[in-house]
């Protein structure tokens, strides 16, 4: 009995729902000019994007100028004048001369080769007896997409008998072909496969590419800055900039 | 004719495929290799991962930086702090932040009792796929205590979000020195038992000696880690190699294997139990007063570049290149080296040749977390 007693008020709590949902629809008079914008921000964007653009409609109303530019790449400061080089880095300057570009950030150093010169200068590394980076620590890729080369190869070497590090960088455009270090370093094969999977940089000479962490059969690469984060997989947004800006403003609204 | 016919067949010695997992419960969560046999005899393996993949570098791009915290102790979760630690000090890194030096020695006596906690996990799944039950019964039940310890601590048991960028969240609870030192004295004494379960029995010896075996210049060349890199006779240990949080200060040894087998990574794991429980004792005992939070900004918000930085967890180097665009109040890139990743890609050369009985002991013996793996 009281369960029959404690039903009926359900119906009577069924109508309120009713009510709330005409609400947004008489409120929507005034976001309705805000409305159309974002859905022509989004252009060709298919209702996932649509729906990120729901979501950001309040804020991209006033802090329009707000949303900060997609960085144009990284700042790889040089080294200051005054600090001491390591030796290796010494002979490999001389042996490389004028081919690669140092950094140095907060500790670590940084040598930035041409995209051609990577398998020699990456031998050289791993063999020479004052660098002897024979540990691959790690291998991955950065993208940049509004560079022409918009990946940035980055091999984080490490010395065993040494105990020193180094980051090699490259940079490589979307279409290009990248030597793969797998001849040098075996640890560098599942890396590769990452880098294949989620950014879709193109290896050669790799024994078995493959992607490793999605489906064989998926579409797109989730890892690159254009590939957004929520939504069907499938659905690419067309234009990267557009996405950033929708993603920076969703993110100043959180703030707000 | 018949006859020669069905005789044939029944002694075909065609190679067989077999499929373990996603769902073995020996795969440790959600492994899957496709194996190629010669009758028991392992010819190849293809390991495929990915099962757990749930964006975690992705997600962190789209993170402020204190929120990432949390989401790092999705990985290992089996040792959350040790991600937690990984990760602040990577941000210190890349903003020049100094951490004061009580929270240094906390942290430290944190991510050894993790290391603890994983190894004894560890130490008990791995007897357990081997068969000996009582093995992992034993080390839950100290591994239970050393999570009574982190909830004491943090509040959580298994994802702790227990560090800060700059520090601690907290100081430690009162008495909980005297607690952590009491586990530490316990497990001390239980690894003993351990190794007299294990150590010399005959069948343990049977299954994990001459099983496995990687010479030391594959395994650097192969990209080995941790503990599996040291049982191959390798001196590679970043907390000596390259210190970080307090271990500079603090005395320990590192286990070093000879043979590259099972065993051998078997016994450097005890020893790390030792000298885990060695470091916690010396960093309460030299806990400096002192606050345990820096000097950091209100908001987050590293300067533009890079960095790299690795420490050392339970299954090796856990690294985390991290690129900050100095714009955004997330990462550009946030990456992670997980340890488990690159051990775990040694398995089809460890497996080859062995039985299919080994390849179960082979997978425990990496101590792989797949939540690390996938990411």
């Amino acid at each position: 009995m009281d369960q029959n007693d404690s039903l009926p008020p359900p119906d009577p709590t069924a109508a309120p729902p009713v009510v709330p949902v005409p609400t947004p629809d008489a409120s929507a008079a005034p976001p309705k000019p805000a409305a159309p914008r974002p859905a022509a921000a989004a252009g060709g964007a298919k209702p996932a994007g649509a729906a990120a653009a729901g979501g950001a409609a309040k804020p991209a109303a006033k802090p329009e100028p707000k949303a900060p530019a997609i960085p144009p790449g990284p700042p790889d400061p040089p080294p200051p004048a005054d600090l001491a080089r390591p030796g290796w880095l010494e002979a490999f300057e001389a042996a490389f001369p004028g081919v690669a570009q140092l950094s140095y950030f907060v500790g670590d150093w940084t040598v930035i080769v041409p995209l051609d010169r990577l398998i020699e200068t990456a031998t050289w590394l791993r063999d020479d007896a004052a660098a002897r980076f024979d540990y691959c620590a790690d291998a991955t890729a950065v993208d940049w997409p509004t560079r022409a080369q918009r990946f940035d190869l980055v091999y984080c070497l490490y010395s065993v008998p040494h105990r020193h590090r180094v980051r090699v960088k490259a940079r490589v455009g979307e279409a290009e072909a990248v030597p793969s270090v797998t001849g040098l370093w075996p640890a560098a094969n599942w890396f590769e496969r990452e880098m294949f999977d989620m950014f879709g940089v193109r290896f050669s000479g790799h024994p078995d590419l493959r992607r490793i962490l999605m489906p064989e059969e998926w579409q797109g690469h989730p890892q690159r800055k254009d590939y957004p984060l929520e939504g069907p997989g499938e659905l690419m947004i067309e234009d990267p900039q557009e996405w950033l800006k929708l993603r920076n403003a969703a993110r100043e609204a959180e703030f707000d | 004719m018949d006859n020669q016919r069905v005789t044939s067949s029944m002694f075909d010695t065609d190679e067989l495929v077999i499929n373990m997992g996603p769902q073995h419960p020996s795969t440790h969560g959600v492994l899957r290799v496709v194996l190629r046999l010669d009758g028991e005899r392992v010819v190849d393996a293809d390991v495929v991962i990915g099962y757990l993949h749930r964006g975690i570098e992705k997600l962190c791009e789209n993170r402020d930086w204190t929120q990432i915290i949390l989401l790092t102790d999705r990985m290992d979760y089996v040792a959350a702090a040790t991600n937690n630690l990984g990760y602040c000090e990577t941000v210190e890194k890349l903003m020049q932040l100094e951490v004061p030096r009580r929270a240094k020695y906390i942290r430290t006596a944190l991510a050894e009792l993790q290391r603890l906690a994983s190894h004894l996990v560890w130490l008990g799944t791995h007897a357990m796929d081997i068969g000996a039950v009582t093995v992992f019964l034993y080390c839950l039940r100290e591994r239970e205590l050393i999570l009574d310890l982190f909830e004491e601590y943090c509040g959580a048991r298994l994802t702790y979000n227990s560090m800060r960028i700059g520090g601690l969240p907290g100081d430690l609870p009162p008495g909980w020195d005297r607690k952590a030192r009491e586990i530490c004295d316990l497990v001390d004494e239980k690894v003993v038992e351990y190794e007299q379960l294990l150590t010399q029995n005959r069948i343990w010896l049977e299954r994990t000696r001459g099983v496995g075996v990687i010479s030391a210049a594959d395994a650097v060349a192969m990209g080995f880690c941790g503990p599996p890199l040291r049982a191959s006779g390798v001196y590679r240990d970043v907390r000596v190699d390259e210190p970080y949080a307090a271990y500079e200060e603090l005395q320990f040894d590192i286990p070093i294997g000879a043979a590259g087998d099972t065993y051998d990574r078997y016994l450097v794991r005890l020893e790390e139990i030792r000298q885990s429980t060695r470091i916690v004792r010396q960093a309460l005992d030299g806990l400096p007063d002192g606050p345990v939070m820096g000097k950091v900004p209100r908001l987050i918000k590293p300067p533009a570049g890079e960095t790299y930085h690795a420490i050392e967890s339970p299954k090796g180097e856990l690294g985390f290149f991290i690129v900050s665009d100095g714009k955004s109040l997330s990462p550009w890139r946030f990456r992670v080296r997980p340890p488990s990743f690159t051990n775990l890609q040694l398995l089809p050369k460890l497996v080859r040749g062995h039985l299919v009985a080994d390849v179960v002991a082979l997978i425990g013996t990496i101590d792989i977390v797949l939540g690390e793996v996938d990411r």
